[in-house]
C-alpha cells in the first residue's frame, strides 16, 4: 500500500534520514521503533508532505506522492496524528473535529462521521464545546486521532500517540489504533518510543537508527531479538 | 517579605526616573531658538522634572498595585474581569443597545453637525479594524500595512467615478475587487514569512503603495490629490440645495426642505450599514469551513497541513477578504471627502488600525468597538490641547498595556461550557 524507497530528507544541511526503506501492506500495523534523533517524526513528516524528500521515492497505492503538497496527500487516504498533538487549543473540540474533516466534501456528512469518532471516544462527546485547550493530555490525543479520521483516511500516520500521557489512558489508546484497524480496516503506521507497546500491537516492525532502518521483522521476532532488548527494552520492560 | 519587595519597588521606580531622564532630558528639555541667526539652547528643566517625577511614580505605583502578586484584589484583575464578567453576561444585550443607539443616534436632540463627523469618522475606524481583524485576529497574520488596501479602494473608487461618471453603488464593488486584488498581491510574497519578517513586509507594501500614488502623477495626480470626487446620491437623487433645470433631488423627490445635514445623515447611515455588513460577515464565516480554517492557521500551521488544510489558499483568502472591506472603507472615504492624496494613507493610519485590533483583544469584534471609541473618542476630547493630544493617545495606550495587557476584551467568546466537568 505505502512503499518508501532510499528516501533522504535534509533540515537546511542536517540529514535526518540516509535513505530509509520501509513497506506497510493494507490492512497492516506497522510500527516504527528508534530514539531520540533516529529521524522517527522526519519519516512520517515526509510521507505527510509536511517535509520534502530530497531523493527517493514514496509510492501510495502505486501513485508517487513525493512531490505531492500535503493537502492533497491527504485527500488521497494518508491521515496523520502530529507528534505532540497539535490540538487547535483555542478552538472547540467541535471546530477541531470538523477541521479534520477539511479533505472529506469540506464536511458535508459531519454529522454522520462523527458517530464513528464517538464510538472511539465517547468522552469527546461530551466535551463537544469545550475548548480544545482545556482537554488532559489523554483526551487530547484521543481528539487528535478522531479529528484525523474525520479525513476518512485509508491509512493513518501516528507519531507517538504515548507521549506524555497517563499509562492508563496510553493503553485505551492503544485498544482504540487496534480497534481502528481491525473494524475500521484502516492501515495503521505507528512511530513510538515506548517499544514494548507498539511491538506487542504490530505485525511487522522497523527500527530506526541515525536515519537509516538497521532491522526489520515481525513484531513478535522483534521483541525476542537480543539487540533490541537491550537497546529499547530494558527497564522500558520492567514498568 | 513586605519590605524586600518595597526596596526593590523603589530601586525599580528610581531607574524608571532615570530612564525618563535620559530619554526627555535631550527631547523635551533642550529646546533650540533661532535668535539673531544663531541657534541658542533654551533648556527647559523644570518640564522634564515633572516628567520624570510622573513617570517614577507612576512606576512605583504601578508595582504596587497592579504587578504585586500578594495583593490578590489588585486594580487590574479587578476592572478586568468585572468587564469581561459584565460583558459576557449582557453581550447580547450591550450589542443590541449599541445598534439601537447608532440607528437613532442622528435624530438625537443634542446630535449636531460636530458629533456626527466624529461618529462618521469612528465607525469607519470600526470598519476599517473588523475587516483588519479578519487578518489579525482570525488568520493569525500581522498586517502593518492595511492602510494601503484602504487607499487602493479609496483610489479606485475616486477614479472610476470621476472618469467614467458611475453612481457609488457600482463603484463600490469595483473597489472592493481592486483592494483584494491587491491583497492577493501582497499575499503571494509572504506566504512563507510569518511574525516579525512578515510584519515588516507589509509594512513595506504599505509604504510602497503610498509612494506608487505619490509619484504616479499622470494617473493619480500625485502630491495634488484627487479632487471633484462625486458625492453618492440616494438611490440616484442627488443631495443639491438647488437642483438643474427638470432634475429631481432628495428633498424635491421628498417634498421636504433641503438641510445639509441630509447628506450627512445619509453618509452616517451608509458607513453604518457598511460597518455591520462587515461584523455580520466575519461572524458568519466563523462558522463556514473557510473561517474556522482561517482560526486553525493562526493557532497550528502544521498541524493545518496534516490535516489537508490547504495553507497558501487559506492566507490568500484571508488577506483577500480582508483588503476587500479597507476597500470598500476607502471608498466610502473618498466619496465623504470628495477629496483624496496620499497624505491621508499614511503609515501611522495602519498603526491606529493595527492599535485598534491590538487593545481591542485580538479577534474580539466588540473589542474592536470599544478600543476605536476609547482611541479615537480620546483624541477628539483632547483637541482643544493640539500637540498634546498626541501625548494623551500614547498614554492611553500604556495604560491598556499595564491593566489589560491582552487587549480591553483579552479572551473573545468561544463556544465555551465549562466549569461544571473540571472536577477531575
Amino acid at each position: 500500500m505505502l512503499s518508501i524507497s532510499n528516501v533522504e530528507t535534509f533540515y537546511g544541511n542536517i540529514q535526518a534520514l540516509r535513505g530509509v526503506n520501509v513497506k506497510v501492506n493494507s490492512g497492516e500495523i506497522v510500527s516504527l521503533i528508534g530514539s531520540n534523533g533516529a529521524g522517527k517524526s522526519t519519516l512520517l513528516m515526509t510521507i505527510s508532505g509536511v517535509n520534502k524528500a530530497a531523493t527517493g521515492e514514496i509510492k501510495f497505492d502505486d501513485k508517487n506522492i513525493e512531490s505531492l503538497p500535503p493537502h492533497d496527500i491527504v485527500n488521497l487516504g494518508i491521515s496523520q496524528v502530529p507528534e505532540g498533538r497539535r490540538i487547535f487549543s483555542r478552538l472547540s473540540v467541535e471546530d477541531n473535529l470538523r477541521l479534520g474533516a477539511s479533505s472529506n466534501d469540506k464536511g458535508k456528512n459531519f454529522d454522520n462521521d462523527v458517530k464513528d469518532v464517538y464510538d472511539l471516544f465517547p468522552v469527546l462527546k461530551d466535551r463537544l464545546n469545550q475548548r480544545g485547550g482545556t482537554l488532559s493530555g489523554g483526551e487530547q490525543q484521543m481528539l487528535a486521532i478522531g479529528r484525523a479520521l474525520m479525513a476518512k483516511p485509508k491509512m493513518l500516520l501516528l507519531d507517538e500517540p504515548s507521549l506524555g500521557i497517563a499509562p492508563k489512558l496510553v493503553n485505551q489508546i492503544f485498544v482504540a489504533i487496534k480497534n481502528i484497524n481491525k473494524e475500521k480496516k484502516v492501515t495503521i503506521f505507528l512511530v513510538e518510543q515506548n517499544a514494548k507497546k507498539a511491538l506487542e500491537l504490530a505485525d511487522r516492525g522497523y527500527v530506526l537508527v541515525n536515519g537509516n532502518v538497521t532491522l526489520e521483522g515481525t513484531g513478535q521476532d522483534l521483541l525476542k531479538n537480543k539487540d533490541i532488548q537491550a537497546a529499547y527494552l530494558e527497564g522500558g520492560g520492567k514498568k | 517579605m513586605e519590605k524586600k519587595f518595597f526596596q526593590t519597588s523603589i530601586k525599580d521606580s528610581l531607574f524608571t526616573g532615570l530612564i525618563a531622564l535620559a530619554l526627555f532630558g535631550p527631547i523635551v528639555g533642550l529646546r533650540t531658538v533661532a535668535k539673531n541667526e544663531v541657534l541658542e539652547v533654551h533648556p527647559k528643566w523644570l518640564i522634564v522634572l515633572i516628567i520624570v517625577i510622573v513617570c517614577a511614580v507612576g512606576r512605583f505605583l504601578t508595582n504596587l498595585y497592579v504587578y504585586n502578586r500578594d495583593q490578590k484584589t489588585g486594580i487590574q484583575s479587578s476592572i478586568g474581569k468585572s468587564i469581561s464578567n459584565f460583558l459576557d453576561t449582557k453581550g447580547y444585550q450591550i450589542a443590541l443597545t449599541a445598534i439601537i443607539f447608532s440607528v437613532i443616534f442622528p435624530f438625537l436632540p443634542f446630535t449636531d453637525r460636530y458629533l456626527m463627523d466624529i461618529a462618521i469618522m469612528m465607525l469607519t475606524y470600526i470598519m476599517l479594524g473588523w475587516g483588519l481583524n479578519i487578518v489579525i485576529g482570525l488568520a493569525g497574520l500581522l498586517d502593518l500595512g492595511y492602510v494601503a488596501f484602504y487607499a487602493v479602494g479609496a483610489y479606485s473608487y475616486a477614479l472610476f467615478a470621476i472618469h467614467f461618471g458611475w453612481s457609488f453603488w457600482i463603484c463600490l464593488p469595483i473597489a472592493g475587487i481592486f483592494a483584494a486584488m491587491f491583497g492577493v498581491l501582497l499575499g503571494f510574497p509572504v506566504l512563507r514569512l510569518r511574525g516579525d519578517y512578515l510584519a515588516i513586509v507589509t509594512l513595506a507594501f504599505g509604504e510602497m503603495i503610498r509612494i506608487l500614488l505619490l509619484n504616479w502623477y499622470q494617473l493619480t495626480k500625485g502630491p495634488d490629490g484627487l479632487t471633484g470626487i462625486p458625492r453618492p446620491s440616494f438611490f440616484g437623487l442627488p443631495f443639491k440645495s438647488f437642483p438643474d433645470e427638470g432634475e429631481q433631488t432628495f428633498h424635491t423627490f421628498f417634498g421636504v426642505e433641503y438641510d445639509p445635514m441630509q447628506r450627512i445623515i445619509f453618509l452616517y447611515y451608509l458607513i453604518l450599514v457598511l460597518a455591520l455588513i462587515t461584523n455580520l460577515f466575519t461572524i458568519k464565516i466563523r462558522r463556514l469551513p473557510i473561517g474556522r480554517a482561517w482560526e486553525a492557521l493562526r493557532e497550528d500551521e502544521i498541524a493545518c497541513k496534516s490535516l489537508g488544510v490547504n495553507p497558501r489558499n487559506t492566507k490568500l483568502t484571508a488577506f483577500a477578504i480582508g483588503a476587500m472591506f479597507g476597500g470598500f472603507a476607502g471608498s466610502f472615504f473618498a466619496t465623504r471627502q470628495a477629496f483624496i492624496s496620499p497624505e491621508s494613507f499614511t503609515f501611522i493610519e495602519s498603526a491606529i488600525i493595527v492599535a485598534i485590533v491590538v487593545l481591542g483583544g485580538m479577534g474580539s469584534q466588540t473589542g474592536v468597538v470599544l478600543a476605536t471609541v476609547f482611541l479615537i473618542g480620546l483624541i477628539e476630547v483632547f483637541r482643544d490641547f493640539e500637540s498634546y493630544r498626541m501625548i494623551a493617545f500614547g498614554g492611553a495606550m500604556v495604560l491598556i498595556m499595564i491593566f489589560r495587557p491582552r487587549g480591553i476584551l483579552a479572551t473573545r467568546k468561544p463556544t465555551i461550557t465549562l466549569e461544571k466537568s473540571s472536577s477531575k
